[in-house]
């Protein structure tokens, strides 16, 4: 494990289970979502385990952002367990998520547009900042000295990153490319368990996926975070990933290694269609 | 070259955090603060306080509680005028059941009063989100006023239905009241509103700041990263009706010196709902500098006739400001959505690369 | 134990000891609910093809009446004032649509709604500085609207029904089936009802915009205008008025923002029971004038169960 003030560290708030590489993070049972009579997700079964990059992929409307949202409480799913770091998963709100350890971005990118790259990050760690709210009026002492502590570690994922130039820029004047970096950064300010990413690499081009690709790998590596992500570009997902899942129609129709998958008469009937 | 930032480095993070990193910014505000505390007290007339200095104090003031829920948490409240009513109405009950009280503590109580009002009244927020809030903090302002009108015992059961400031000394020196001196309030107010921006200030700067801009960007967003949206609006309506509760006790006490409920009905709203948009949304400068606007015009608009040598009357020249403040209004929407306060910035943007635009 | 009695049991005790007084109290509620529902139809069919949050509908009922009257007193005859004031609300309409629309196209809503705030101080200040600030009579015999009464006689005791309030409900009723008509069978309702569900896509498709909304805003003013003469013939014309403006929100709220079926039983039932409210709650019990805030807590209220309103449909958040 690295030092505690590496992003990405995992010394999660108060949970004590400590997980080894290859334990189950994320255990999902049976789980079921309904909006009214429609069914996103219906029945599904799969694990993350720790320190894997796990794909979910499938066609268009197969309910892979659905899971992500049940993941990390958005949804309520009306049926299923969800276990996490070994602990089943009451109902709770969103916000309580990050809380836990689990960070995600978003298929279309989720920023404060107002806000500059940097207060975007530091946004991510609202969790983690506890000073309170007459501290905060005072400003010199304790507020400053929490305020100065968090920038350190978020000019850390600047670094990382490398969107140092774009530090001081309000993120709605950012090219979609570099918007999709600062979302990743703000999720890696929460410093995650378990993150999730939604199609990553959504309209960006090969110089730019390439880069993406980089810095999934490099956070899965150097913090030893555990990786979930949605993605189309099957070139992506088959290098990058450890284990794939794959739904259609709500249902889960593969899950496996990469190379598996690749194979599996129902994925290819499923991306390919078939008459019915 | 005044403005050349070139030179200034920031070693240190403390230092990059800073209030102004700009060493210009800081003089200039050293400057307009002499200008407030020595310059106005000594040159000002007693028409100066009472009809533009005192009320662009007391006005930024309710514009700045405004501009913390709808500017910086993206709150949309017409209802400003209810909750300047509740501070000045529980000012003036505490003044009266506590008549030792120091008014200070006095003033600095009533703010609790309006903030819980304010939070009650936010709490719907929770629920109901854009336009359809708006009527949560409408319903504040009419059932508020209502209030004020039909519950004599916030007005002391006065035969007139109205309340009057009695006179308060504070260290010696008269401070509300008819025989207390322009300058006194001024510098009260002035003191008064210092600190409250200067609070204001650290809170927008910090973890609050980023968390109701956050929620007034994406909401969604902002409860996926983690941030408590109950605690950002909740706070945010406190913070914001506190300082609009001391805005509207310090309009009473120490500008007005009595109040009928209509005072707070919902034209008043609107005026610092206005000052707010001219000034800038989401920014702190920009109250002072929408309110000076909204203050000055109708001095300026009654002033010219006289200029020019014509005889108009006061109805007309009301109608007219009220024309124009509506004009001012689509026309700053159209040419700069953010106020006053983003022509300063790019005007500042500006001369900081002067005069080597490249 | 007193006050509970006061509070659920006394009023409908004196609903039922005198129920010609309580048809009379339902009577002037649903009048003054049908022009609620007007002003928050002119509302709905401006968000509908706009998505703009219109806060000035209100004034413009007023200004629409002041112009009216104004006109009449300059010295032009009644029948001619009707018309020239449809003009009048027409240029209005193509001035907005012109000078504060356009700009602001593809705006955030809040900055339009905003911009309406603008528009409604510009006609206060412009509506007084031309038309005077004091208070004026409708000219409602000079447009032919009856003013008698009728006196009914059920239960034994006695309503009156003014001649003027039922033709408001006629003009009203004739108004708003128009309205559905020419919304649901006309090319043109179809496009407002298109430009409403996605701009882009009903540009792509050839309609104009622009078009589209001064039609709309003068539509808006039609019904402005006719929601002006009644209500001034019960109440007079002045910007006093304004406060029936406000009034027109929480019916929207209840209603749904783009339900015109919505806005009109939001309307009746807001007129309905804020008249039974201050009668037999507000005044005995609370001093009276609740008519001022109940419609506002009142929609505050059934918000908190549905925020959608009660016509509105359900939202789904999506990310």
């Amino acid at each position: 494990m690295n030092a505690p003030t590496k992003p990405g560290d995992i010394k999660n708030s108060g949970d004590s289970t400590v997980l080894d590489a290859g334990d189950v993070l994320l255990n999902i049972e049976n789980v079921s979502l309904r909006f009214g009579g429609v069914k996103a997700v219906s029945d599904i079964s799969f694990n993350v385990l720790k320190g894997e990059i796990r794909a979910i992929i499938g066609p268009n409307g197969a309910g892979k952002t659905s899971m992500l949202n049940v993941i990390n409480g958005f949804y309520r799913p009306q049926e299923g367990k969800i276990t996490f770091r070994g602990k089943v998963r009451r109902s709770m709100k969103p916000h309580q998520a990050v809380g836990q350890g689990i960070a995600r971005t978003f298929q279309n990118v989720a920023l404060f547009k107002g806000m500059s790259t940097l207060d975007n990050i530091m946004a991510g760690r609202a969790t983690r900042m506890t000073s309170n709210i007459f501290l905060q009026m005072i400003w010199h002492g304790p507020a400053m000295r929490e305020e100065i502590d968090h920038r350190q570690k978020v000019e850390e994922i600047i670094d990382f990153l490398e969107i140092q130039h774009i530090r001081r820029t309000p993120v709605g004047r950012l090219p979609y490319g570099l918007q999709k970096r600062v979302e990743l950064a703000r999720a890696l300010a929460m410093e995650p368990d378990l993150l999730l990413l939604d199609e990553p690499m959504a309209g960006m081009n090969l110089e730019e996926k390439e880069d993406m690709s980089r810095f999934i790998l490099d956070v899965n590596q150097q913090y030893g975070t555990t990786i979930a992500l949605i993605e189309h570009d099957m070139g992506v997902v088959m290098d990058l990933s450890d284990r794939v899942v794959v739904l259609d129609y709500g249902r889960k129709i593969a899950d496996g290694l990469p190379e598996e998958v690749q194979k599996n008469q129902e994925v290819i009937d499923a991306y390919l269609g078939v008459p019915h | 070259m005044l403005y050349r930032t070139a030179g200034q480095f920031k070693t240190s993070y403390q230092s990059d955090q800073a209030l102004f990193p700009v060493r210009q910014d800081a003089f200039l505000l050293i400057f307009f603060l002499l200008l407030a505390y020595v310059v106005f007290p000594l040159t000002a007339s007693e028409f100066t306080f009472k009809a533009l200095l005192v009320p662009v104090l007391i006005y930024s003031l309710a514009s700045l509680g405004l501009n913390i829920l709808t500017g910086y948490a993206g709150q949309l409240s017409l209802g400003t005028a209810g909750f300047m009513g509740v501070g000045a109405y529980a000012c003036y009950k505490i003044t009266t059941i506590f008549p030792e009280l120091n008014f200070v503590i006095a003033l600095a109580l009533s703010g609790f009063f309006s903030a819980a009002i304010g939070v009650a009244f936010g709490l719907p927020s929770l629920r109901i989100k854009g336009f359809y809030l708006a009527i949560a903090t409408l319903a504040a302002q009419f059932f508020l006023v209502w209030l004020f009108e039909k519950w004599s015992w916030l007005y002391n059961d006065n035969a007139s239905g109205a309340i009057e400031v009695r006179t308060m000394d504070m260290f010696g020196l008269t401070v509300t009241g008819p025989t207390a001196s322009p300058v006194v309030q001024y510098y009260f107010v002035l003191v008064a509103v210092t600190v409250v921006f200067w609070l204001s200030i650290n809170l927008t700067r910090g973890r609050y700041g980023r968390m109701w801009k956050a929620v007034r960007d994406m909401d969604i967003a902002a409860e996926l990263v983690g941030i408590n949206l109950m605690r950002a609006k909740l706070t945010a309506f406190a913070v914001s009706s506190y300082i609009v509760g001391i805005a509207g006790a310090l309009m009473v006490f120490l500008w007005k010196g009595a109040a009928e409920p209509n005072l707070f009905d919902i034209p008043l709203s609107f005026q610092i709902l206005f000052i707010a948009i001219i000034g800038g949304l989401g920014s702190i400068l920009g109250n002072f500098l929408g309110a000076i606007l909204i203050v000055a015009l109708p001095v300026i608009i009654n002033l010219i006739p006289g200029m020019l040598g014509l005889s108009v009357n006061v109805a007309t020249l009301e109608h007219i400001n009220v024309m124009i403040i509506g004009a001012l209004i689509v026309t700053f929407l159209i040419v700069e959505p953010h106020g006053l306060a983003r022509f300063w910035a790019v005007i500042r943007e500006k001369l900081v690369i002067w005069p080597f635009p490249h | 134990m007193e006050t509970l009695y006061k509070i659920f049991i006394d009023p409908f005790v004196q609903m039922a000891a005198a129920p010609d007084f309580l048809l009379q109290v339902l009577w002037e509620g649903l009048v003054s609910g049908v022009l609620y529902a007007l002003i928050a139809l002119g509302f709905v069919l401006i968000f509908k093809s706009s998505r703009i949050f219109n806060f000035a509908q209100g004034i413009m009922v007023v200004f629409a009446a002041l112009t009216l009257v104004g006109l009449y007193e300059a010295g032009l005859p009644a029948w001619a004032a009707v018309p020239v004031t449809l003009g009048v609300m027409y240029l209005l309409a193509m001035t907005v649509e012109r000078v504060v629309l356009r700009p602001l196209v593809n705006q955030p809503d809040i900055v339009l709604f905003m911009a309406t705030i603008g528009i409604t101080l510009f006609l206060i200040g412009f509506g007084e500085f031309v038309f005077g600030g004091e208070n004026k009579i409708m000219i409602t015999e000079q447009l032919g609207i009856p003013t008698g009464a009728f006196e009914l006689e059920p239960f034994g005791g006695f309503v009156l029904i003014e001649q003027k309030d039922l033709t408001a409900v006629g003009m009203a009723i004739v108004l708003v089936v128009g309205l559905l008509i020419f919304l649901n069978k006309s090319s043109m309702g179809r496009a407002i009802r298109a430009l409403g569900d996605d701009h882009q896509a009903a540009l792509s498709v050839g309609i104009s915009l622009s078009t589209i909304w001064v039609l709309v805003w003068f539509i808006a003013g039609v019904i402005a205008l006719v929601t002006g003469i009644v209500w001034g013939a019960r109440a007079g014309v002045s910007f006093a008025l304004e406060v029936i403006a406000y009034k027109a929100l929480p019916v929207l709220m209840l209603g749904g923002l783009e339900s015109v079926s919505g806005a009109i039983i939001g309307g009746i039932a807001i007129g309905l029971l804020e008249k039974l409210f201050e009668i037999y709650w507000g005044q005995p019990l609370l001093g009276g004038n609740t008519e001022t805030w109940f419609a506002f807590i009142f929609a505050l209220i059934v918000l908190l169960f549905r925020p959608q309103g009660l016509f509105g449909e359900r939202i789904i958040e999506r990310v």
